[in-house]
């Protein structure tokens, strides 16, 4: 087995000292001293994000994936056509009836987008939760049996993790064909363990704390401990985790319909648009220019909220001594 | 006289940006070979004041005001070269945790060598090997180069403080600021440490500020002892004076507080906790946990006033506290019995593994009904073990017998039958992690109550409030969270917990050692009153052999996995048989000797 | 033995078991699977022939666990079988494509890892001064984008639309050394360096954050050790210790990026040979080229592993 991939520096000291004296670092919390009174909170992902928004990156990140949504969502609405028609010549430039011009076939560029996005943001958000599950799951398994089983399950998922996420989705896409469920399902698969090994280290680091000692002493079963006890102390590293394989999987996903596997003509799909159009480049650029751009708009804003959970997530761990 | 070597004025320490008051009007001088002690609880300043004498902070936090004189020069003005030759060359710095402060990927030899090299001590490489053999002499190592070129990994803890010690001396500075450097050290090791640097300071005529928590390390070692409470000396003076003269409240908190080995008392916390940075309040700072407070003490930070030319204090009522009989008597005697009740649980032969290494070899102890018996030794001697196997918590190989009631106990907690698991409960070590912290405090004592019990709602309620008031907390904590409490409270709700399961034995895993001395003192008050009141069984894991006087009435000292002396607590430390727990005894520090002879 | 030379051995096993079990995913993926795979390569149309003849010559008649076998014997001699549509032996088909990849992999690695290197800890020394902002904002956003939008954005840019400095395609002279045709890689490895150079930028900006921190580096400064003694032997070997697992990482990664990358460029390596292979089915070049990648996963975190080990000297002393 490969050594742990979290293993900064700190890794290398010891344990806290016994007696932590005022430890004057970034958040001034005192160890010994109680949080504010008034300061109510109730689970960590209420927290995580009433913290994360605090950060401009965040509000920034979180402006860019609403417009994006609401785009993609409610962008049917509003097209001036069906994605389907032939409305004029291929390639024909921007004008007043094609506001973004034509595609290679001569339909309406911006009806396309504007019907295009919703397949990304929903196969995405799938394949991501998917992932999530099935790494959350091995995770937890791993981190709180340790281990022969723990061993075994790793071991498994470093396979797994041996190829490039795209190249796993062609291995399996090249004789079952590219379906819709099939890519949903092995991007979902590629990302368990990544996120497994997240969700394990977080589990070994808190199942060694006394308060899950405290709940084996008094008798509460395994699972339980798992999910009632150390589930809930390690959803901000998840949270974390689920918004950066959410932005992978805008990738890969937008990838493989670039790549021809996704959906297949003639829908309108983001991926889909830029690889059909990519030969009229040159000649009508806004067929390739508008997808790239909102599949960057898109990824950029998840990525700058998860960066805001994860710097939140420093900040309580400090504040709960989790870390 | 000798000449002054550190002089500091008013210093005054702020977080950055926000510009709260972390320290103020911090003022003091030393002399040449003088040793001070700076003693204070957490959040009370020390540590940056400390480092402050180097110009250094850490990020957050920024030296606002005042001036430090070291040998002469003025710290704040020095520009970066001067500074960096004064640092390490004219004082330098011993810090907490030698273990971290070592780099981990270079050798010793040549951390210790850099120091000389940086400050162009000696003139040639042969010069400076012969100040590193010195060097490593002075602090009792071998000098050879197998040991050099050791990580510091690879060195016990005792070691590594040793070469930060040497490191220290390296360059013979006027000035050495040590920050709780024997915190994480056995009491043997501390007691080595420290005459180590008793010999050094006086030796080379080196002035040091030695920064700590524990009155009682610094009460052999320091001429004079400076008491910090929220960032400011509330009390300075000769360590004598201070010790049999106390005249600020806290200070003499603070001494009814400290465990004596040598007399058996009741020790005494202090209500509260310390305030940290941003919320302390206005007037005096210890107001709020003060029994002699007036009015004017809410309103007006009371100036440094004399009480001896070289006395000073920091109290509107420092005549009046002066006036009370001294903090030696203040305390009470108090009797423990025992000795006499049936045996309630036993551990006969006791041997358990942690992996492929054997810590416990063949352990029989005896808690009694109704009685406490203390289980002393050093880190490594394997009390943590023999109590977790009491409880079920042992992971790994084990062998022998834990019989409760007679009759034999499952190895697992959740392979003991409920009743049983009700039974013994365990309390442990650190508050800041055995309390879930996403649970309110209600939450968390529910568990074993729905665990155990099968209470209506309002029975529950009920319970829980009666719990509450068991171990002194008020009834609002129940909605709070963890971490809106202080190490005390967290403690007390940890305690509060294994009484909801009502049981019989209780196992208090060093319960002690992270907290402060004077909510150490509430605490183990708090347990003898809950012994005295429920006629609980206890058994009390320490390694502060000075604590268990006060709360046990039979001791088990261990020493390397096994029990080496066995016995009523006033008998074996009257007359210690082995000669594990005599060195024990010898190397505690105390503040007895400070408090009766002058 | 010495321990040093047992945990290599160790941890070699421990990879060539990962390998082994990388090639039963490969071979199941394409020919265990609960579909009949020749009807799957030929089409619905097929003839009963056509079939047959497939049948026989990927062994498809026999049991799953002999043809695996054999399949695996052919790898380990150096036998990766015929291409279905080339007729022509995989070996000799995908060599010149895996030099290319080699050329262009290596090139992207050569610039970004010691720019990521040097702007990481650069960044985490300067941290929150604009310098720093500049270096997390911009490895931030790049880290979010795909390489294919990456790669689409500098066509735009560099190729058609706003300047015309380079390729948008690749049109390799196969006659020519590489090394000759630069201006036809600059494109695709400046795509895989901005995909790849974020992640090392924003782990070692990390680790030097942390190492900065630490007690040993406030030790040092306290002792008095000048500013370059204090980055240059105290701070900068520690913090490069967690970065190489992450460059370890994403060379890996690189292999498969190009993927997606020579696609988009048309540039004639293994990732476009393996997009043709997967279009055509061409079931033994998909074979040969995964287990390819995947292998040099496993090889390159063997290498991280064991240069951890070797650097870190709490690991390293570990072993005796």
């Amino acid at each position: 087995m490969s050594p742990e991939r979290k293993k900064g520096p700190q890794a290398l000291h010891g344990p806290g000292l016994e007696l932590s004296e005022e430890v004057i670092g970034p958040g001034f919390e005192n160890v010994s001293a109680p949080r504010a009174q008034g300061d109510k909170r109730r689970s960590e992902w209420v927290q995580l994000a009433h913290d994360a928004i605090g950060y401009r990156r965040t509000k920034i990140g979180l402006v860019l994936v609403l417009f994006v949504a609401v785009l993609a969502i409610l962008g049917p609405l509003l097209a001036p056509h069906t994605p389907y028609e032939f409305t004029g010549l291929p390639y024909a430039q921007p004008g007043s009836d094609a506001v973004l011009g034509t595609d290679h076939l001569g339909r309406d560029v911006l009806s396309r987008v504007l019907y295009g996005g919703r397949s990304v943001l929903l196969l995405a958000f799938a394949a991501t939760a998917i992932g999530s599950f099935l790494g959350i799951t091995f995770g937890l398994v791993a981190g709180y049996t340790r281990d022969a089983v723990d061993d075994t399950v790793m071991r498994l998922l470093d396979v797994v993790l041996a190829f490039p996420q795209i190249v796993l989705v062609l291995l399996f896409v090249s004789i079952l064909g590219p379906k819709v469920w099939l890519i949903v399902l092995i991007v979902g698969l590629t990302h368990s363990p990544r996120i497994a090994r997240v969700t394990r280290g977080a589990t070994l680091e808190v199942r060694e704390r006394d308060f899950i000692k405290a709940a084996e002493a008094l008798g509460v079963s395994r699972i339980r401990i798992a999910i009632g006890e150390i589930l809930p102390t390690i959803t901000s590293p998840l949270l974390v985790e689920f918004g950066l394989r959410l932005t992978y999987s805008i990738g890969l996903i937008a990838a493989l319909s670039f790549l021809g596997f996704g959906l297949q003509p003639p829908a309108a799909d983001w991926g889909l648009m830029i690889n059909e159009n990519r030969i009229g480049l040159i000649v009508q650029p806004y067929a390739v220019f508008v997808p790239v751009v909102l599949i960057a708009v898109l990824t950029i804003g998840t990525n700058l909220v998860t960066d805001g959970m994860a710097r939140a997530m420093i900040g309580i761990e400090r504040d709960t001594g989790a870390a | 006289m000798s000449r002054i070597a550190l002089t500091v004025r008013d210093l005054r320490i702020e977080l950055d940006p926000s510009g709260i008051e972390i320290d103020s009007e911090v003022s003091f001088e030393l002399e040449e070979g003088e040793v001070l002690g700076l003693v204070g609880e957490s959040a009370s300043g020390k540590t940056t004041a400390a480092t402050a004498l180097l110009n250094f902070q850490r990020r957050g936090a920024r030296i606002a005001g005042g001036s430090v004189n070291v040998a002469g020069r003025e710290v704040f003005a020095l520009g970066k070269p001067q500074l960096r030759h004064l640092r390490g060359g004219e004082i330098s710095y011993v810090p907490q945790d030698p273990g971290s402060a070592l780099n981990p990927a270079l050798r010793i030899g040549t951390q210790l060598r850099e120091v000389l090299e940086e400050h162009g001590f000696g003139s040639s490489d042969a010069e400076r090997r012969d100040r590193v053999d010195e060097m490593m002499a002075e602090v009792l190592l071998p000098s050879d180069k197998e040991f050099l070129r050791r990580y510091p990994h690879q060195l016990s803890g005792g070691q590594q403080q040793r070469v930060v010690l040497g490191m220290a001396f390296a360059c013979r500075p006027k000035v050495i600021v040590l920050d709780e450097p024997t915190t994480g050290l056995d009491v043997t090791t501390q007691a080595h440490v420290l005459s180590t640097l008793r010999d050094l300071a006086r030796a080379h005529g080196v002035a040091a500020v030695y920064v700590t928590h524990d009155l009682a390390v610094v009460a052999e070692l320091a001429d004079r002892i400076a008491v910090m409470y929220a960032g400011r000396i509330v009390e300075l003076g000769p360590s004598h004076d201070l010790f049999r003269g106390a005249s600020h409240p806290y200070t003499r908190g603070l001494l009814a507080a400290v465990p004596v080995i040598e007399g058996r008392r009741a020790l005494r916390g202090i209500p509260g906790y310390a305030p940290r940075p941003g919320r302390r309040p206005v007037g005096c700072a210890f107001q709020p946990r003060c029994s002699y407070a007036v009015e004017r003490c809410e309103t007006e930070m009371p100036p440094e006033t004399t009480v001896s030319q070289t006395h000073l204090v920091r109290c509107w009522r420092a005549a009046e506290v002066s006036a009370v009989v001294s903090a030696a008597s203040d305390a009470n005697e108090s009797a423990l019995v025992g000795g006499d009740q049936e045996a309630l649980l036993q551990v006969k032969n006791l041997t358990a593994w942690y992996g492929s290494r054997e810590i416990l070899h063949d352990v029989d102890i005896t808690l009694r009904a109704h009685e406490c018996l203390a289980v002393v030794g050093e880190s490594g001697s394997g009390k943590t073990t023999l109590s977790r196997c009491i409880a079920g918590l042992h992971a790994f190989k084990m062998t022998g017998d834990i019989e409760f009631q007679g009759a034999p106990l499952s190895r697992h907690a959740r392979s003991r039958p409920v009743p049983i698991r009700r039974s013994i409960q365990y309390v442990f070590q650190n508050p800041y992690s055995s309390l879930h912290p996403r649970k309110t405090i209600a939450q968390i004592l529910k568990q074993p109550l729905d665990i155990f019990f099968d209470l209506d709602r309002d029975q529950r309620e009920e319970r829980l409030a009666e719990l509450l008031e068991l171990v002194s907390l008020e009834g609002s904590l129940l909605r709070r969270y963890p971490d809106q409490l202080s190490g005390g409270e967290r403690q007390r709700v940890a305690i509060a917990r294994a009484l909801a399961a009502d049981p019989t034995v209780l196992v208090c895993d060093e319960v002690t050692s992270w907290l402060d001395v004077s909510v150490q003192a509430s605490i183990v008050e708090l347990l003898v009153r809950l012994q005295r009141e429920i006629g609980l069984c206890m058994l009390f894991v320490t390694h502060n052999l000075a604590l268990i006087r006060s709360i046990a009435f039979e001791v088990a000292v261990m020493s390397e996995g096994r029990v080496v002396e066995y016995g009523p607590t006033d008998d074996v430390l009257a007359n210690p048989q082995a000669q594990y727990t005599r060195s024990l005894l010898a190397d505690t520090p105390t503040i007895k000797g400070a408090l009766s002879d002058g | 033995m010495p321990p040093l030379l047992k945990v290599i051995l160790r941890r070699t096993l421990l990879g060539l078991l990962t390998l082994l079990l990388v090639s039963g995913v490969v071979f199941a993926a394409t020919q265990a699977l609960p579909s009949d795979t020749a009807r799957a390569i030929l089409g619905r149309e097929a003839t009963p022939e056509r079939l047959a003849a497939l049948r026989e010559q990927l062994d498809l008649n026999r049991p799953a666990i002999v043809q695996y076998g054999s399949w695996l014997g052919g790898v380990a001699t150096g036998d990766l079988g015929d291409s279905l549509v080339a007729k022509q032996p995989v070996t000799a088909l995908i060599s010149g494509r895996v030099k290319n990849s080699a050329a262009l992999v290596l090139l992207a690695a050569l610039i970004s890892v010691p720019l990521a290197l040097l702007l990481g800890s650069l960044s985490g020394l300067l941290r929150d001064r604009g310098f720093d902002t500049v270096v997390s904002l911009g490895s931030l956003t790049l880290a979010a984008l795909p390489e294919f939008v990456v790669g689409i954005l500098l066509i735009l840019l560099l190729a058609t639309q706003v300047l015309h400095i380079f390729p948008a395609v690749t049109l390799l002279d196969p006659e020519s050394s590489i090394l000759a045709q630069l201006k036809m890689l600059v494109l695709p490895s400046l795509t895989l360096v901005l995909a790849v150079a974020p992640y090392i930028v924003r782990t070692l900006r990390a680790s030097m954050i942390e190492v900065l921190e630490s007690d040993y580096i406030q030790m040092a400064r306290l002792k008095g050790m000048s500013e370059r003694t204090v980055l240059g032997r105290h701070a900068l070997p520690n913090a490069i210790v967690p970065a190489i697992q992450v460059i370890a990482l994403n060379l890996a990664w690189l292999a498969g990026g190009v993927v997606v990358v020579e696609y988009l460029f048309n540039y004639p390596g293994i990732g476009s040979a393996l997009m043709d292979a997967v279009s055509t089915r061409d079931l033994p070049v998909i074979q040969a080229i995964t287990l390819l990648i995947a292998g040099l996963y496993v090889i390159f975190n063997l290498v991280a592993d064991i240069l951890t080990i070797l650097v870190s000297p709490r690991l390293r002393t570990g072993l005796q």
